[in-house]
């Protein structure tokens, strides 16, 4: 009982992890309809700014904000350098441009900064959560950002036009643009927007996983695997799947026997398929209909 | 006439002191060597998931671009080609044959990676090519009969483990020991020395968890552990997950003994990030020297790896254990070369890395040397145990060997 416990609560918190980049991989593909497979060394990339200007000597929650910034204007940078020319090219050609993003962004970090771990600090502390053992200060911060994360998020979409519009630009582009919403402005918001949230996640999991140009590989791939449980219209889904990933992950490593340690990574896999072949739209995401 | 005869018989004692004289002079070279050069191969993990060892690359660059400055190797300038196999088996053969093929070394010196060298072993071994001093710790290096022209150069990962349970088994027979394991070759082979060297009390070890170096938080499995109730902790771990061990031990307020792996035993690559308060206390065994403890500041051998730095590799990051690992291997593969003389045959090269007496390199621990013979291809056997201690490890102990 107190294994399961314990288990159910590291997957809590490793599934804060997921659920963060989960809500940045929505966000992206609420903007332009794919996966964007360089997010994670987006946010990595931007985690290691905000560790530079805190060597640098500026307060944590300075860095914090520049970072957010700088990262929201290089998400919208990108876009219109890079994704804007390939908006009318096949979905191949904008994967191999994920793809080069990816191998970009990772090469110069280590170029920059080189390949060693680095310590990053946390702004909630690292001491026992109320007196849990299992369960750290950071942990629960982190839990917390997400929550209040995903607020902002859904009052956003929800009740601002800018929200509004930029939902209407993604799920009926056309229409949008009849009423004189302009798309293309709409997509570059989206990715500065992804970029900005992907940085909350860098910052919020280097100092679990510490930083290093490799830090995300492996965490955007269970961020998808979030998103796509969740659904990946839907940034509440997003949060509630990556806390799932989590601790479906940890408990099917403890207790089905066979699965153990070498197949935890193919339950985060096996997870995906499922889900796509029995509820394509994931737990909570809205089925698209498209008229033929 | 017996003028004639004597001037005859100094003629052909002449013609006789010439030809010994030739025969003591001759040069014998395999492809890849001439009277001016020695070309040497490597093979490197620059970019991709290991790529933070690519430095061990660039420092054997910079060590043999100094031996060249300083007038080469019997008069033979080096010339160092390395490759990237971005840590990919595949790609390492392919690098082998192209530096065998096409650039016709004598040689491939320190490639990195167990993965990688189990990948080139047989194509070096069919083509007779010197497959030397590999970089990685497994044990299936040292097999002269088998693979004569394969030979590791640091202590195996088996032998290693069999130092930490010979220290257990001394100082805490009593011991309940949860192991953490990276679950890989490396992580294994440690795990057999450990059950080896605990032989017939190998039930000392009451938990065992592996880990997937694609897992991004080994959280999970240091609850499990710590939930066996065991009082030793052995971390056999790569440095990103040994940093976030130590720091997550700390969080839960775990304190068991905690044993590292020299791998990951780098104060400026895994201890300090991982904080120096949460890692008091933790012991790990090493052969080398730590180029950010300040202990070594006045040694000799320091002062001449710090000077090279100083000189040829001025980026270096002296806290990385990379950079003194290639420093000591780029030095011994100097010294084969120097013993081999004019003879720089390939057989002649393994026969001279086969016959090392008693060799330090600049950055061994005092006390340790390199030896080997025909039939033993281990050079490092013998390493310390360590205790972290404020800022930095203290060495305690005889020097054990593995053995």
């Amino acid at each position: 009982m107190d294994l399961l416990l314990n288990q159910i609560l590291a997957g809590i918190s490793t599934g804060a992890i997921y659920a963060c980049m989960a809500l940045a991989v929505v966000m992206i593909y609420q903007a332009i309809d794919h996966l964007n497979f360089a997010q994670g060394e987006m946010a990595m990339f931007s985690t290691f700014i905000s560790w530079q200007l805190m060597q640098w000597g500026l307060p944590y929650w300075v860095a914090f904000a520049i970072t957010l910034v700088l990262s929201f204007i290089g998400g919208i940078v990108i876009e219109r350098l890079l994704f804007k020319p390939l908006a009318k090219a096949p979905i191949l050609t904008n994967v191999a441009g994920f793809i080069a993003l990816f191998a970009i962004l990772n090469s110069s970090a280590g170029l920059i900064w080189d390949f060693t771990i680095k310590e990053y600090p946390t702004p909630f502390g690292s001491s026992p959560f109320l007196g849990s053992q299992l369960i750290s200060t950071h942990q629960a911060g982190m839990i917390g950002v997400t929550v209040l994360l995903l607020i902002a998020l859904y009052v956003f979409f929800r009740y601002t036009r800018i929200g509004l519009a930029m939902r209407a630009a993604a799920s009926v582009p056309e229409s949008a643009r009849l009423v004189g919403i302009n798309t293309s402005w709409m997509i570059a918001l989206g990715w500065g927007m992804a970029a900005a949230i992907g940085s909350i996640a860098g910052m919020l999991i280097a100092p679990v996983v510490f930083l290093e140009p490799n830090m995300m590989v492996s965490i955007l791939l269970y961020g998808f695997a979030a998103a796509v449980l969740g659904g990946l219209t839907s940034p509440f889904g997003a949060v509630i799947g990556g806390f799932l990933v989590g601790i479906i992950e940890n408990l099917a490593g403890t207790y089905i026997p066979g699965v153990g340690n070498e197949l935890k990574l193919p339950i985060a896999l096996a997870l995906i398929i499922t889900v796509l072949v029995i509820k394509p739209a994931g737990l909570f995401g809205r089925p698209v209909v498209k008229r033929v | 006439m017996t003028l004639s005869k004597r001037r005859l018989l100094i003629a052909a004692i002449a013609v006789g002191l010439t030809s010994t004289c030739n025969a003591l002079a001759q040069k014998k070279y395999d492809t890849g060597a001439t009277d001016t050069e020695i070309k040497i191969g490597n093979i490197m993990p620059y970019s991709g998931p290991a790529s933070a060892y690519g430095v061990i690359g660039k420092t054997e660059a910079a060590y043999f671009n100094k031996i060249n400055a300083e007038g080469g190797i019997n008069g033979r300038k080096i010339k160092f080609i390395s490759y990237d196999d971005s840590y990919s088996p595949p790609k390492a053969v392919e690098q082998a044959r192209k530096l065998v093929e096409s650039d016709e070394v004598l040689l491939i010196f320190n490639p990195l990676g167990t993965p990688s060298n189990t990948a080139i072993q047989k194509y070096m071994n069919a083509k007779k090519v010197p497959q030397l001093f590999v970089a990685t710790g497994a044990t299936k290096w040292d097999e002269p009969k088998q693979f004569p022209w394969t030979m590791g150069w640091q202590p195996s990962y088996q032998g290693e483990a069999r130092i930490y349970a010979k220290y257990l088994l001394k100082t805490k027979p009593d011991a309940k020991i949860a192991v953490l394991y990276q679950n890989d070759d490396f992580g294994k082979d440690y795990l057999k020395g450990l059950k080896d060297g605990l032989g017939a009390k190998s039930s000392m070890i009451i938990a065992e968890e592996g880990y997937e170096t694609s897992e991004p938080s080994i959280d999970g499995h240091i609850v499990k552990l710590k939930a066996s109730g065991a009082d030793v902790f052995i971390s056999i771990t790569t440095p990103k997950f040994a940093a976030q061990a130590i720091k997550k031990l700390a969080e839960m307020n775990w304190t068991p003994l905690h044993i590292l792996t020299n791998v990951s035993a780098s104060v400026g690559g895994v201890i300090k990030p991982a904080g120096f308060e949460n890692s008091q206390g933790i012991l790990s065994a090493a052969y080398a020297k730590d180029g950010a403890d300040p202990q070594w500041n006045n040694d000799p051998g320091m002062k001449k790896f710090f000077d090279f730095l100083a000189k040829y590799y001025p980026d270096a990051n002296k806290l990385d254990g990379s950079v003194v690992y290639g420093y000591g291997a780029a030095q011994t593969m100097v010294k084969v070369l120097q013993m081999c003389g004019d003879d720089l045959t390939r057989a002649n090269v393994m026969k001279q890395a086969a016959s090392l007496k008693d060799f330090t390199p600049d950055t061994l621990l005092p006390g340790i040397s390199i030896n080997t013979s025909p039939t033993d291809f281990a050079p490092i056997k013998q390493l310390q145990m360590m205790r972290f201690k404020g800022e930095k490890w203290e060495l305690f102990g005889d020097i054990i060997s593995s053995e």
